[in-house]
């Protein structure tokens, strides 16, 4: 099964409904509630992401026998430094973001630590991809 | 210790949740940083004690499992924020002291800390 989801940029209103959405079809589907928590943590931390730094971007679900496989691709400012932006602290996140309860460096951290694969690929000015996968028999 | 017994200690109000006063409270996690909340594994009886109140905080204890959320400072709890806690059965609770005040009352009720 395969799902696709649009995320504007700036939408704070609606950050996290994607989220929502997929955290619904997984319990639905019978995924282990281990499983549905980390990749919907995971997925919230890169949903954000999109709202807080890119223009909009994509969300596609892609929901396997044994695993789900979710790829972010954002059009944004791209991240320049990748290694920089995943340890713990560095953000560039604005102070709206920061007022949301974001922004403090965590959540490409988050996204690492609950999934089970993670990609990352960014070009500067033109967007960013994050790929995760997370098995559902670990 | 029930949520209920919880919102007396702090002179609170049910905002929504009330039908679920008799929730037991294990822990509690006093942050305003909800990419902090995101990093606990284990939710379950966990308290949610913040000064941060909007529809972020609501989105992260909906993906954190989190069902219980006091919140500070009698912050104002919209109607988009009320719709979206009772989709996840949630109960919130508001006080009008401050979260220093109020996690010095509920840690010297007993109630275990998180770290």
């Amino acid at each position: 099964m395969d799902f696709t989801y649009h995320v504007e940029g700036g939408d704070f209103t609606n950050a996290g409904s994607t989220s929502s959405e997929v955290k619904r079809m997984l319990k639905k589907l019978g995924v282990s509630p281990d499983i549905v928590k980390k990749t919907v943590v995971a997925l919230y931390e890169a949903e954000v992401n999109i709202v807080a730094h890119a223009y909009r971007g994509d969300i596609n679900v892609d929901l396997e026998e044994d695993k789900v496989r979710i790829v972010l691709a954002d059009e944004g400012p791209g991240i320049p430094n990748i290694d920089w932006a995943m340890q713990k602290g560095n953000s560039t996140a604005s102070q709206k973001v920061r007022e949301m309860g974001f922004g403090a460096g965590m959540g490409l951290p988050n996204i690492q630590n609950n999934s089970d694969e993670l990609k990352i690929d960014s070009v500067v000015g033109q967007g960013t991809t994050i790929e995760f996968v997370n098995y559902f028999n670990k | 210790m029930t949520i209920e017994e919880i919102s007396t200690l702090v002179q609170g109000e049910f905002v929504c949740g009330e039908s679920f006063k008799n929730r037991e409270v294990a822990r509690v996690f006093a942050s305003d940083l909800m990419s902090d909340v995101l990093t606990i594994r284990d939710t379950e009886g966990l308290l949610l004690l913040t000064g941060l109140c909007n529809l972020q905080s609501i989105r992260t204890c909906e993906m954190s499992d989190i069902q219980l959320m006091l919140v500070v400072r009698g912050k104002v709890v919209t109607d988009e924020m009320i719709e979206l806690a009772e989709d996840n059965d949630m109960v919130i609770v508001r006080t009008a002291f401050s979260l220093y005040k109020t996690a010095g009352i509920l840690y010297g009720a007993g109630i275990p800390a998180i770290y």
